[in-house]
């Protein structure tokens, strides 16, 4: 462990009055900062606090508004797109910045390749590679390809490459999201070896149990503001909490309405088996809200994409309101009223360059025809009107691109868009994800009026709470299968923990 | 790949768009000035027929292509496609002559089977790029040498000669007029109209802006991607068909340099109307103004002495370069 206290230590980055604005929406205002030389200091806080602002400023990818940083002791305006690194503050990314294609040792020297007589000295390069990832402790090839590592090893890569342009400041933007638990374990160990070295690290996490156990001190962010920095040891969970949310939460789910046991079976799923899972089962009842726990990567999404045909299944039945269906695309299962939202709105969710209409109707452009053929645009808009004021989509007007809008609004309009062809199974992936908490709460109470309605609901989320605070049944899922189901008093964090770290050993009951 | 989107992006945005909107109109005013200033006859009725009728060839199959770069494709086997479609027009009505004679009956059904080969080998080219899951760069440039050595296959080196009867019967179908209007225009505007209708207003037309915006949102969305994509190369082929149903009838042959280089300038035109290369967005009356645009190029440089009318396909591969370069700078967000 590092002596971080003590005013002996001088800092070696800091950020002095930063303030940030994105043309005239502010996103930071007035933060303080700093990071001593063998110091682990976490970032926490709410999406849209602006943490990645932050680390992007003390990286040099975004220049302050206002406010200075001080390296080693003078004060610095850093350059640009990375060339930081040149001065030793590394940032990686929480998508990697890794060629694909290239070899590890063609990574960790990408952009100051050793040379001799002009020729790539290719040799020297290998050994190089190989010397500094046996002293990391990685054990990953140096002639493998990037394509064949696993996410972790990519990440000790991306570490590798820091320490090898002596990196004295390595910031890294949640990088456990990603891993499981044992892969976590060896970033931790690799951190703590970093740290003995002297070198500081920051690092973002939404995972407070980490944070506590990893960081000497912990900043919390909150809407661009600096709520305090404090030592990690006098952190509860509590505490945090409130210093993160900063406001009473006791009401940000709606009242759980007794779930119905004698409500018709709407979708019954048996042994089913495709890419990513194994031998799922699980029932679905009318007006039931099923929450799907599990870490990233448990094969919760990929369940949602088999059953509605967007993946094929290789074992295994599916029925919906008792008969057996086979959908081979998301038009057949939308027929059969089973709707999937997807957890990437950008990605494949909304059409991010074009405006709110045709996004709404794009899953249903057959309401809106005339003589069969002719979209009507006059009923699109009448359609949106509706999904305005349903979901309380806020958008400057119609035309504005759906890109444009807030994760939020976003998030929202997918909504709408989902709902449009009126389903009667909804199967929400990550409905929260990357939004604030007053939108949070709008989908929430959402969520919780569908099922009242007897929609039947699936709620895949990886926060627990909100698994916890709507769901009626929770189904938790680890590397592919589903190891456990809870209800009623058995819906505690503690329950969900342990099935998906798999502490609770047994097999689906 | 920095992101610094929000930045100063919303005012110098709405006058790019405004600009992006009106560009390709104003490129044909300055042209038609240009013309009018270099000739007295430039602007005169028949000329300007004359340069809609002779871009109708052109028109018609970038129409075809605007569909297909709308949905993030491509076809480059367009010209050598026109080529060879004409050449088997050729070879099936002089081949019909001697049964049918050479009046409508034999012209009608080359007309038809013109249409329908054309139709196909848009197909093939759309079922290789969706079920042989191949780029439409590889799969259309394959096609393309393939139609263009079929072309010089077929006419043994030399050249397809349509049986004289034949072509005084056949030859209205681009020399005459229909009301006072030379029938290749009509044919071309019609197109144009439906194509439009077709692109704004159907399910069609969005769908294709959506598989070209971002075909996972669109598989996400419950849209049958894969036959959607192939139906834009169908269409590109039958249009491809109908052009060279109105080439036959003007020149009459067709041998190894028919139609060189029309994906150039068919592409070249759908750019110029603000079709976005990468997809997503598309409209068939940018692409009508591209087209004549190209073809105005051409007559003014027939029209002077400065600059040699030879170098006309040079002028279209720049325009083509910098109408990117413009869109380029357009888009401001990724």
């Amino acid at each position: 462990m590092s002596t971080s206290d003590g005013p002996a230590i001088r800092p070696i980055l800091s950020a002095n009055r930063i303030s940030k604005s994105f043309g005239e929406i502010p996103v930071l205002f007035s933060v303080d900062f700093d990071v001593r030389p063998g110091e682990v200091h976490a970032i926490i806080g709410e999406n849209g606090a602006g943490k990645s602002t932050l680390i992007k400023i003390l990286s040099g990818f975004e220049q302050p508004t206002s406010g200075t940083i001080t390296y080693d002791g003078k004060a610095v305006s850093l350059p640009p797109n990375g060339e930081a690194e040149g001065m030793g503050i590394v940032l990686i990314h929480q998508e990697f910045n890794l060629a694909e294609h290239l070899t590890v040792t063609d990574s960790i020297f990408l952009g100051r390749e050793i040379r001799s007589f002009g020729f790539l000295d290719v040799r020297r390069m290998r050994d190089e590679a190989k010397s500094l990832l046996d002293t990391l402790h990685v054990h990953v090839a140096p002639n493998a390809r990037i394509d064949t590592l696993s996410v972790a090893d990519k990440q000790m890569v991306e570490i590798a490459k820091a320490i090898s342009r002596d990196a004295r400041v390595l910031i890294m933007d949640e990088p456990t999201a990603v891993l499981s638990v044992g892969e976590t374990q060896t970033l931790f160990e690799q951190i703590r070896r970093l740290t003995a070295r002297g070198v500081a690290i920051i690092f973002i996490s939404h995972k407070l149990d980490e944070v506590m156990h990893l960081a000497d001190r912990v900043t919390v962010l909150r809407d661009g503001q600096l709520i305090a920095t404090v030592e990690a040891s006098a952190l509860t969970p509590d505490s945090a909490a409130q210093m993160m949310v900063g406001r009473e939460l006791s009401n940000l789910y709606p009242p759980k309405r007794e779930p119905d046991v004698d409500a018709p079976r709407v979708l019954a799923v048996r042994n089913l088996t495709a890419p990513g899972i194994t031998d799922v089962s699980f029932e679905l009842r009318k007006g039931e809200i099923l929450g799907f726990a599990g870490l990233v990567g448990s094969g919760r999404t990929a369940v949602a994409e088999a059953v509605v045909g967007l993946t094929y299944r290789s074992a295994g039945e599916i029925e919906v309101n008792g008969r057996p269906v086979h959908f081979a695309n998301v038009a057949q299962a939308l027929k059969a009223g089973l709707a999937y939202m997807t957890k990437d709105r950008k990605g494949k969710g909304l059409l991010v360059n074009m405006g709110l209409r045709p996004n709404l109707t794009l899953l249903t452009l057959e309401h809106h025809l005339r003589a069969g053929v002719f979209v009507d645009t006059a009923s699109e808009t009448k359609a949106l009107d509706r999904a305005v004021r349903r979901f309380d989509i806020r958008a400057r007007d119609a035309s504005v691109k759906v890109g444009q809008l807030s994760g939020g609004n976003q998030q929202k309009l997918m909504l709408g868009k989902t709902m449009e062809s009126e389903p009667e199974i909804i199967i929400m992936d990550e409905p929260t994800r990357g939004i604030d908490v007053g939108t949070k709460q709008q989908i929430y109470h959402i969520i919780a009026a569908l099922a009242a309605e007897g929609k039947s609901i699936i709620l895949i989320s990886s926060e627990l709470q909100e698994v916890i605070g709507l769901s009626h049944r929770v189904v938790v899922m680890r590397l592919g299968r589903i190891v456990g189901e809870l209800e009623g008093d058995e819906i505690t964090e503690e329950q969900i923990v342990r099935h998906q770290m798999g502490i609770q050993g047994k097999a689906a009951a | 790949m920095t992101t610094t989107a929000g930045e100063t992006v919303q005012p110098a945005r709405r006058v790019r768009i405004r600009l992006g909107a009106l560009g390709p109109l104003v490129a044909l005013l300055l042209l038609m000035v240009l013309g009018a200033i270099l000739n007295d006859h430039f602007l005169s009725v028949t000329n300007m027929a004359n340069i809609v009728a002779r871009a109708s060839f052109i028109g018609i199959i970038a129409i075809g292509a605007t569909f297909v770069i709308t949905s993030g494709g491509i076809d480059l086997s367009v010209g050598s496609m026109s080529a060879f479609t004409a050449g088997m027009i050729i070879i099936i009505v002089n081949s019909l002559v001697p049964s049918l004679g050479p009046g409508w009956g034999a012209v009608g059904i080359g007309i038809l089977a013109g249409l329908a080969i054309g139709a196909l080998g848009g197909a093939a080219n759309g079922i290789l790029v969706t079920a042989g899951r191949i780029e439409p760069f590889i799969v259309t440039l394959g096609s393309l040498g393939i139609f263009r050595a079929l072309i010089t296959f077929l006419a043994n080196g030399g050249t397809l000669n349509l049986n004289f009867q034949a072509s005084d019967t056949y030859s209205p179908l681009y020399s005459g007029n229909l009301l006072w209007i030379p029938v290749p225009i009509i044919i071309f505007a019609g197109v144009a109209i439906v194509a439009e209708i077709a692109m704004r207003r159907t399910t069609f037309g969005r769908h294709i802006a959506a598989i070209g915006s971002n075909e996972q949102v669109a598989r996400y969305s419950a849209i049958k991607v894969d036959r959607v994509r192939l139906m834009t190369y169908m269409l590109q082929g039958l249009l491809v068909g109908l052009a060279a149903v109105l080439y036959v009838p003007k020149f009459g042959s067709a041998n190894s340099s028919t139609a060189v280089l029309w994906e150039l300038q068919a592409i070249a035109a759908v750019i110029i109307g603000g079709t976005t290369l990468r997809g997503g967005f598309g409209r068939i009356w940018g692409t009508v103004v591209g087209v004549i645009i190209l073809e105005l190029i051409g007559n003014i440089l027939n029209l002077q002495s400065f600059i040699s009318p030879y170098l006309n396909q040079a002028f279209q591969g720049a325009i083509i370069i910098i109408a990117v370069l413009l869109q380029r700078s357009r888009k401001t967000t990724t």
